[in-house]
Protein backbone atom coordinates (compact mmCIF):
# COMPACT_ATOMS: atom_id res chain seq x y z
CA UNK A 1 0.00 0.00 0.00
CA UNK A 2 1.23 3.44 -0.76
CA UNK A 3 1.01 6.30 1.60
CA UNK A 4 -1.55 8.75 0.38
CA UNK A 5 -0.37 12.36 0.36
CA UNK A 6 -3.86 13.47 1.28
CA UNK A 7 -4.04 11.49 4.46
CA UNK A 8 -2.76 13.10 7.63
CA UNK A 9 0.94 12.58 7.57
CA UNK A 10 1.00 10.73 10.82
CA UNK A 11 -1.72 8.24 10.00
CA UNK A 12 -0.33 5.81 7.53
CA UNK A 13 -2.29 3.08 5.95
CA UNK A 14 0.59 0.79 5.36
CA UNK A 15 1.04 -0.33 8.91
CA UNK A 16 0.97 -4.01 8.10
CA UNK A 17 2.50 -5.05 11.31
CA UNK A 18 0.49 -2.68 13.46
CA UNK A 19 -1.94 -5.22 14.67
CA UNK A 20 0.53 -7.79 15.82
CA UNK A 21 3.17 -5.39 16.95
CA UNK A 22 2.67 -2.24 18.85
CA UNK A 23 4.39 0.83 17.52
CA UNK A 24 5.46 1.47 21.05
CA UNK A 25 7.75 -1.51 21.33
CA UNK A 26 9.74 -0.91 24.49
CA UNK A 27 13.46 -1.10 23.88
CA UNK A 28 14.74 -4.58 24.57
CA UNK A 29 17.90 -5.07 26.60
CA UNK A 30 20.38 -4.31 23.79
CA UNK A 31 21.00 -0.67 23.05
CA UNK A 32 17.96 0.78 21.32
CA UNK A 33 19.66 1.93 18.16
CA UNK A 34 18.00 2.30 14.85
CA UNK A 35 19.16 0.32 11.88
CA UNK A 36 19.84 2.18 8.68
CA UNK A 37 17.77 0.43 6.05
CA UNK A 38 19.02 0.13 2.50
CA UNK A 39 16.21 1.62 0.40
CA UNK A 40 16.38 -1.18 -2.12
CA UNK A 41 15.74 -3.94 0.38
CA UNK A 42 12.15 -3.08 1.05
CA UNK A 43 10.06 -2.08 -1.93
CA UNK A 44 6.84 -1.38 -0.08
CA UNK A 45 6.76 0.94 2.88
CA UNK A 46 8.08 -0.35 6.21
CA UNK A 47 6.42 -3.43 7.60
CA UNK A 48 7.91 -3.42 11.04
CA UNK A 49 7.62 -0.75 13.65
CA UNK A 50 10.68 1.17 14.68
CA UNK A 51 12.64 0.19 17.71
CA UNK A 52 12.26 2.89 20.28
CA UNK A 53 14.50 5.78 19.49
CA UNK A 54 17.04 7.00 21.98
CA UNK A 55 16.02 10.22 23.70
CA UNK A 56 18.54 12.09 21.62
CA UNK A 57 16.72 11.14 18.45
CA UNK A 58 13.84 13.44 19.41
CA UNK A 59 14.02 16.56 17.25
CA UNK A 60 15.62 19.52 18.96
CA UNK A 61 12.62 21.73 18.38
CA UNK A 62 9.83 20.92 20.81
CA UNK A 63 7.24 22.62 18.62
CA UNK A 64 4.26 20.54 17.59
CA UNK A 65 4.19 19.96 13.84
CA UNK A 66 1.42 21.95 12.22
CA UNK A 67 -0.52 18.98 10.81
CA UNK A 68 -0.56 17.28 14.17
CA UNK A 69 -1.61 20.48 15.89
CA UNK A 70 -4.46 20.81 13.45
CA UNK A 71 -5.63 17.31 14.17
CA UNK A 72 -5.29 17.78 17.90
CA UNK A 73 -7.45 20.88 17.76
CA UNK A 74 -9.81 19.07 15.46
CA UNK A 75 -10.50 16.53 18.16
CA UNK A 76 -10.10 18.82 21.15
CA UNK A 77 -12.49 21.55 20.12
CA UNK A 78 -15.55 19.33 19.60
CA UNK A 79 -14.67 17.51 22.82
CA UNK A 80 -14.49 20.83 24.63
CA UNK A 81 -17.82 21.79 23.17
CA UNK A 82 -19.15 18.52 24.48
CA UNK A 83 -17.93 19.56 27.89
CA UNK A 84 -20.58 22.23 27.67
CA UNK A 85 -23.25 19.59 27.44
CA UNK A 86 -21.72 17.70 30.35
CA UNK A 87 -21.76 20.82 32.50
CA UNK A 88 -25.34 21.53 31.58
CA UNK A 89 -26.43 17.93 32.16
CA UNK A 90 -24.75 17.77 35.55
CA UNK A 91 -26.27 21.07 36.61
CA UNK A 92 -29.68 19.84 35.50
CA UNK A 93 -29.20 16.59 37.40
CA UNK A 94 -28.68 18.29 40.70
CA UNK A 95 -24.92 18.59 40.87
CA UNK A 96 -23.65 21.93 42.08
CA UNK A 97 -21.28 23.90 39.90
CA UNK A 98 -18.45 23.02 42.26
CA UNK A 99 -19.23 19.31 42.04
CA UNK A 100 -19.54 19.48 38.26
CA UNK A 101 -16.24 21.24 37.82
CA UNK A 102 -14.57 18.91 40.30
CA UNK A 103 -15.69 15.97 38.23
CA UNK A 104 -14.14 17.41 35.09
CA UNK A 105 -10.97 18.38 36.90
CA UNK A 106 -10.39 15.27 38.95
CA UNK A 107 -12.15 12.47 37.13
CA UNK A 108 -11.44 13.79 33.65
CA UNK A 109 -12.89 10.86 31.81
CA UNK A 110 -15.86 11.76 29.65
CA UNK A 111 -17.41 8.33 29.61
CA UNK A 112 -17.21 7.90 33.38
CA UNK A 113 -18.46 11.40 34.04
CA UNK A 114 -21.48 11.00 31.81
CA UNK A 115 -22.16 7.58 33.30
CA UNK A 116 -22.03 8.94 36.85
CA UNK A 117 -24.26 11.91 36.11
CA UNK A 118 -26.54 9.90 33.88
CA UNK A 119 -27.02 7.19 36.49
CA UNK A 120 -27.89 9.70 39.17
CA UNK A 121 -30.16 11.56 36.79
CA UNK A 122 -31.94 8.32 35.96
CA UNK A 123 -32.55 7.74 39.64
CA UNK A 124 -29.71 5.35 40.36
CA UNK A 125 -28.14 5.10 43.79
CA UNK A 126 -24.89 6.93 44.37
CA UNK A 127 -22.82 3.79 45.11
CA UNK A 128 -23.99 2.11 41.89
CA UNK A 129 -23.27 5.21 39.88
CA UNK A 130 -19.81 5.45 41.42
CA UNK A 131 -19.11 1.80 40.68
CA UNK A 132 -20.13 2.13 37.04
CA UNK A 133 -18.03 5.26 36.63
CA UNK A 134 -14.97 3.51 38.03
CA UNK A 135 -15.61 0.38 35.99
CA UNK A 136 -15.74 2.44 32.83
CA UNK A 137 -12.46 4.01 33.82
CA UNK A 138 -10.90 0.56 33.56
CA UNK A 139 -10.25 1.11 29.92
CA UNK A 140 -7.88 3.90 30.80
CA UNK A 141 -5.78 1.33 32.60
CA UNK A 142 -5.46 -0.56 29.33
CA UNK A 143 -4.50 2.62 27.50
CA UNK A 144 -2.02 3.27 30.29
CA UNK A 145 -0.09 0.15 29.31
CA UNK A 146 0.81 1.69 25.97
CA UNK A 147 1.39 5.19 27.28
CA UNK A 148 3.61 3.80 29.99
CA UNK A 149 5.86 2.29 27.34
CA UNK A 150 6.01 5.67 25.60
CA UNK A 151 7.06 7.50 28.71
CA UNK A 152 9.66 5.06 29.89
CA UNK A 153 12.32 7.55 30.88
CA UNK A 154 10.08 10.16 32.41
CA UNK A 155 10.41 11.12 36.09
CA UNK A 156 7.60 9.98 38.42
CA UNK A 157 5.89 13.39 38.74
CA UNK A 158 5.56 13.59 35.00
CA UNK A 159 4.23 10.06 34.83
CA UNK A 160 1.72 10.87 37.55
CA UNK A 161 0.53 13.86 35.55
CA UNK A 162 0.51 11.83 32.35
CA UNK A 163 -1.67 9.24 34.05
CA UNK A 164 -4.28 11.89 34.69
CA UNK A 165 -4.34 12.80 31.01
CA UNK A 166 -4.93 9.25 29.80
CA UNK A 167 -8.29 9.28 28.08
CA UNK A 168 -9.79 7.81 24.93
CA UNK A 169 -8.77 10.69 22.73
CA UNK A 170 -5.19 11.12 23.91
CA UNK A 171 -4.59 7.39 23.77
CA UNK A 172 -6.13 7.13 20.33
CA UNK A 173 -4.09 10.00 18.93
CA UNK A 174 -0.92 8.56 20.39
CA UNK A 175 -1.68 5.11 19.04
CA UNK A 176 -2.11 6.51 15.54
CA UNK A 177 1.51 7.64 15.40
CA UNK A 178 4.30 5.55 13.98
CA UNK A 179 7.18 7.24 15.71
CA UNK A 180 7.40 7.14 19.50
CA UNK A 181 8.43 10.80 19.68
CA UNK A 182 5.41 11.79 17.62
CA UNK A 183 3.22 9.56 19.75
CA UNK A 184 4.47 11.29 22.89
CA UNK A 185 3.81 14.69 21.37
CA UNK A 186 0.37 13.63 20.24
CA UNK A 187 -0.44 12.26 23.67
CA UNK A 188 0.62 15.37 25.59
CA UNK A 189 -0.85 17.81 23.10
CA UNK A 190 -4.17 16.04 22.93
CA UNK A 191 -4.31 15.46 26.67
CA UNK A 192 -3.51 19.03 27.62
CA UNK A 193 -5.70 20.58 24.93
CA UNK A 194 -8.67 18.49 25.91
CA UNK A 195 -8.06 19.03 29.61
CA UNK A 196 -8.17 22.78 29.08
CA UNK A 197 -11.13 22.87 26.74
CA UNK A 198 -13.11 20.17 28.53
CA UNK A 199 -12.86 21.98 31.85
CA UNK A 200 -13.63 25.35 30.33
CA UNK A 201 -16.59 23.84 28.58
CA UNK A 202 -17.79 22.19 31.76
CA UNK A 203 -17.64 25.44 33.68
CA UNK A 204 -19.48 27.34 31.00
CA UNK A 205 -22.05 24.61 30.64
CA UNK A 206 -22.70 24.41 34.35
CA UNK A 207 -23.10 28.18 34.54
CA UNK A 208 -25.10 28.65 31.39
CA UNK A 209 -27.34 25.66 31.97
CA UNK A 210 -30.47 25.65 29.93
CA UNK A 211 -29.70 28.40 27.46
CA UNK A 212 -27.33 26.26 25.45
CA UNK A 213 -28.42 24.64 22.21
CA UNK A 214 -28.68 20.90 22.21
CA UNK A 215 -25.32 19.49 21.14
CA UNK A 216 -27.11 16.76 19.26
CA UNK A 217 -28.80 19.38 17.11
CA UNK A 218 -25.40 20.74 16.20
CA UNK A 219 -24.18 17.28 15.35
CA UNK A 220 -21.45 17.54 17.98
CA UNK A 221 -22.15 14.14 19.42
CA UNK A 222 -20.89 12.66 16.16
CA UNK A 223 -17.49 14.28 16.45
CA UNK A 224 -16.03 11.72 18.81
CA UNK A 225 -17.23 8.56 17.02
CA UNK A 226 -16.13 10.03 13.69
CA UNK A 227 -12.71 10.88 15.08
CA UNK A 228 -12.35 7.44 16.62
CA UNK A 229 -13.30 5.83 13.33
CA UNK A 230 -10.71 7.89 11.50
CA UNK A 231 -8.06 6.82 13.99
CA UNK A 232 -9.17 3.20 13.98
CA UNK A 233 -9.54 2.69 10.23
CA UNK A 234 -5.83 2.36 9.35
CA UNK A 235 -5.44 -0.35 11.97
CA UNK A 236 -8.24 -2.32 10.36
CA UNK A 237 -7.28 -1.95 6.73
CA UNK A 238 -3.64 -2.90 7.13
CA UNK A 239 -2.64 -6.20 5.64
CA UNK A 240 -2.63 -9.08 8.11
CA UNK A 241 -5.01 -7.19 10.34
CA UNK A 242 -7.56 -9.95 10.47
CA UNK A 243 -7.36 -10.25 14.22
CA UNK A 244 -7.85 -6.50 14.53
CA UNK A 245 -10.92 -6.61 12.32
CA UNK A 246 -12.42 -9.52 14.21
CA UNK A 247 -11.70 -7.81 17.52
CA UNK A 248 -13.26 -4.55 16.41
CA UNK A 249 -16.35 -6.19 14.96
CA UNK A 250 -16.86 -8.37 18.02
CA UNK A 251 -16.56 -5.37 20.30
CA UNK A 252 -19.04 -3.31 18.31
CA UNK A 253 -21.59 -6.11 18.07
CA UNK A 254 -21.09 -6.97 21.72
CA UNK A 255 -21.94 -3.44 22.72
CA UNK A 256 -25.10 -3.47 20.68
CA UNK A 257 -26.10 -6.76 22.22
CA UNK A 258 -25.50 -5.65 25.80
CA UNK A 259 -26.83 -2.11 25.74
CA UNK A 260 -30.31 -3.00 26.84
CA UNK A 261 -29.31 -5.32 29.65
CA UNK A 262 -26.56 -3.54 31.52
CA UNK A 263 -26.08 -0.14 33.14
CA UNK A 264 -24.99 2.69 30.88
CA UNK A 265 -21.39 2.33 29.80
CA UNK A 266 -20.86 -1.20 31.04
CA UNK A 267 -21.31 -2.70 27.56
CA UNK A 268 -18.21 -0.87 26.37
CA UNK A 269 -15.83 -2.51 28.75
CA UNK A 270 -17.58 -5.88 28.76
CA UNK A 271 -17.67 -6.12 24.98
CA UNK A 272 -14.11 -4.89 24.74
CA UNK A 273 -12.87 -7.56 27.15
CA UNK A 274 -14.64 -10.29 25.23
CA UNK A 275 -13.33 -8.97 21.95
CA UNK A 276 -9.77 -8.76 23.23
CA UNK A 277 -9.94 -12.32 24.50
CA UNK A 278 -11.09 -13.51 21.11
CA UNK A 279 -8.51 -11.40 19.35
CA UNK A 280 -5.73 -12.83 21.49
CA UNK A 281 -6.90 -16.35 20.68
CA UNK A 282 -6.52 -15.72 16.98
CA UNK A 283 -2.78 -15.68 17.40
CA UNK A 284 -1.92 -18.51 19.75
CA UNK A 285 1.81 -17.90 19.40
CA UNK A 286 2.49 -14.23 19.98
CA UNK A 287 5.07 -12.78 17.65
CA UNK A 288 8.05 -11.68 19.72
CA UNK A 289 9.14 -8.07 19.40
CA UNK A 290 11.80 -7.66 16.70
CA UNK A 291 15.30 -7.31 18.07
CA UNK A 292 17.34 -4.64 16.31
CA UNK A 293 20.35 -5.94 14.45
CA UNK A 294 23.62 -5.02 16.19
CA UNK A 295 24.50 -2.30 13.71
CA UNK A 296 25.51 1.19 14.83
CA UNK A 297 24.54 4.48 13.18
CA UNK A 298 21.53 5.82 15.05
CA UNK A 299 20.19 7.89 12.21
CA UNK A 300 16.74 9.28 11.81
CA UNK A 301 15.95 7.12 8.84
CA UNK A 302 12.27 6.41 8.70
CA UNK A 303 12.74 3.03 7.09
CA UNK A 304 13.48 -0.28 8.60
CA UNK A 305 14.37 -3.56 6.93
CA UNK A 306 11.69 -6.19 7.13
CA UNK A 307 14.10 -8.39 9.06
CA UNK A 308 11.99 -8.79 12.14
CA UNK A 309 9.19 -10.55 10.33
CA UNK B 1 -23.09 13.63 46.08
CA UNK B 2 -19.66 14.67 47.09
CA UNK B 3 -18.69 11.12 48.13
CA UNK B 4 -19.66 9.86 44.68
CA UNK B 5 -17.73 12.66 43.00
CA UNK B 6 -14.58 12.29 45.06
CA UNK B 7 -14.51 8.52 45.33
CA UNK B 8 -15.33 8.13 41.67
CA UNK B 9 -12.55 10.53 40.73
CA UNK B 10 -10.06 8.78 42.96
CA UNK B 11 -11.01 5.39 41.58
CA UNK B 12 -10.64 6.56 38.01
CA UNK B 13 -7.27 8.11 38.66
CA UNK B 14 -5.97 5.02 40.42
CA UNK B 15 -6.96 2.92 37.44
CA UNK B 16 -5.12 5.24 35.08
CA UNK B 17 -2.11 5.12 37.36
CA UNK B 18 -2.26 1.33 37.53
CA UNK B 19 -1.82 1.10 33.79
CA UNK B 20 1.16 3.42 33.98
CA UNK B 21 2.82 1.54 36.80
CA UNK B 22 2.92 -1.86 35.18
CA UNK B 23 6.59 -2.85 35.36
CA UNK B 24 8.71 -2.63 32.29
CA UNK B 25 9.44 -6.34 32.14
CA UNK B 26 5.77 -7.07 31.94
CA UNK B 27 5.43 -4.62 29.10
CA UNK B 28 8.04 -6.44 27.08
CA UNK B 29 6.14 -9.68 27.32
CA UNK B 30 4.76 -10.42 23.86
CA UNK B 31 1.38 -11.32 25.26
CA UNK B 32 1.12 -8.03 27.09
CA UNK B 33 2.19 -6.23 23.94
CA UNK B 34 -0.54 -7.94 21.99
CA UNK B 35 -3.04 -7.09 24.68
CA UNK B 36 -2.02 -3.47 24.69
CA UNK B 37 -2.28 -3.36 20.91
CA UNK B 38 -5.68 -4.96 20.71
CA UNK B 39 -7.14 -3.10 23.68
CA UNK B 40 -7.45 0.32 22.00
CA UNK B 41 -8.85 -1.34 18.89
CA UNK B 42 -11.55 -3.14 20.83
CA UNK B 43 -12.33 -0.15 23.02
CA UNK B 44 -12.48 2.30 20.14
CA UNK B 45 -14.78 0.01 18.18
CA UNK B 46 -17.00 -0.45 21.23
CA UNK B 47 -17.08 3.29 21.88
CA UNK B 48 -17.97 4.02 18.27
CA UNK B 49 -20.85 1.57 18.46
CA UNK B 50 -22.09 2.90 21.78
CA UNK B 51 -21.81 6.56 20.88
CA UNK B 52 -23.51 6.09 17.54
CA UNK B 53 -26.19 3.51 18.05
CA UNK B 54 -27.28 3.79 21.65
CA UNK B 55 -28.93 6.34 23.85
CA UNK B 56 -28.89 5.44 27.50
CA UNK B 57 -30.03 1.84 27.51
CA UNK B 58 -31.86 2.01 24.21
CA UNK B 59 -30.65 1.12 20.79
CA UNK B 60 -31.29 4.07 18.54
CA UNK B 61 -30.81 4.95 14.93
CA UNK B 62 -30.65 8.67 14.41
CA UNK B 63 -28.66 11.49 12.89
CA UNK B 64 -25.49 10.18 14.47
CA UNK B 65 -25.56 7.11 12.27
CA UNK B 66 -25.78 9.36 9.23
CA UNK B 67 -22.80 11.30 10.50
CA UNK B 68 -20.82 8.11 10.98
CA UNK B 69 -21.66 6.95 7.46
CA UNK B 70 -20.42 10.26 6.15
CA UNK B 71 -17.25 9.78 8.15
CA UNK B 72 -16.78 6.28 6.74
CA UNK B 73 -17.18 7.54 3.19
CA UNK B 74 -14.74 10.37 3.78
CA UNK B 75 -12.25 8.01 5.36
CA UNK B 76 -12.52 5.63 2.41
CA UNK B 77 -11.79 8.56 0.14
CA UNK B 78 -8.72 9.40 2.24
CA UNK B 79 -10.01 12.77 3.33
CA UNK B 80 -7.95 14.63 5.92
CA UNK B 81 -8.81 14.05 9.55
CA UNK B 82 -10.43 17.43 10.09
CA UNK B 83 -12.63 16.99 7.06
CA UNK B 84 -13.76 13.61 8.35
CA UNK B 85 -14.78 15.04 11.71
CA UNK B 86 -16.25 18.21 10.20
CA UNK B 87 -18.13 16.32 7.53
CA UNK B 88 -19.60 13.95 10.09
CA UNK B 89 -20.69 16.79 12.36
CA UNK B 90 -22.23 18.72 9.47
CA UNK B 91 -24.04 15.67 8.13
CA UNK B 92 -25.39 14.83 11.55
CA UNK B 93 -26.61 18.39 12.07
CA UNK B 94 -28.27 18.48 8.66
CA UNK B 95 -29.99 15.15 9.15
CA UNK B 96 -31.12 16.29 12.57
CA UNK B 97 -32.73 19.29 10.94
CA UNK B 98 -34.58 17.17 8.43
Amino acid sequence: MRRSPHYPAHVERNATARCTETTLTPAPAPAPTQVLAPPTETGPPPRTPLPTQTPHAVPASRAIPAPLLRDVLGIAIPTGAFGLSFGALAAASGFTTAQTCTLSLLMFTGGSQFALVGSIAAGGAAPTATAVAILLGGRNALYGLRISALLRGAPPPRRALAAHLVIDESAAMAAAQEQPAAARTAFWATGLAIFTLWNLGTLLGALAGGVLPDPAALGLNTAAPAAFLALLAPRLTARGARDARVTALTAALGVLALVRYTPVGVPVIAAALVAITIGLRLHPTPTPAPTPAPAPAPTSSPRNPAAGR
Amino acid sequence: MWPAVLLGSLGCYLLKLAGMLVPRRALENPRVLRLSTLAPIALLAALIAMQTFSSGRQLTLDARAAGLCAAAVLIARRAPFLLVVGGAVATSALVHLA
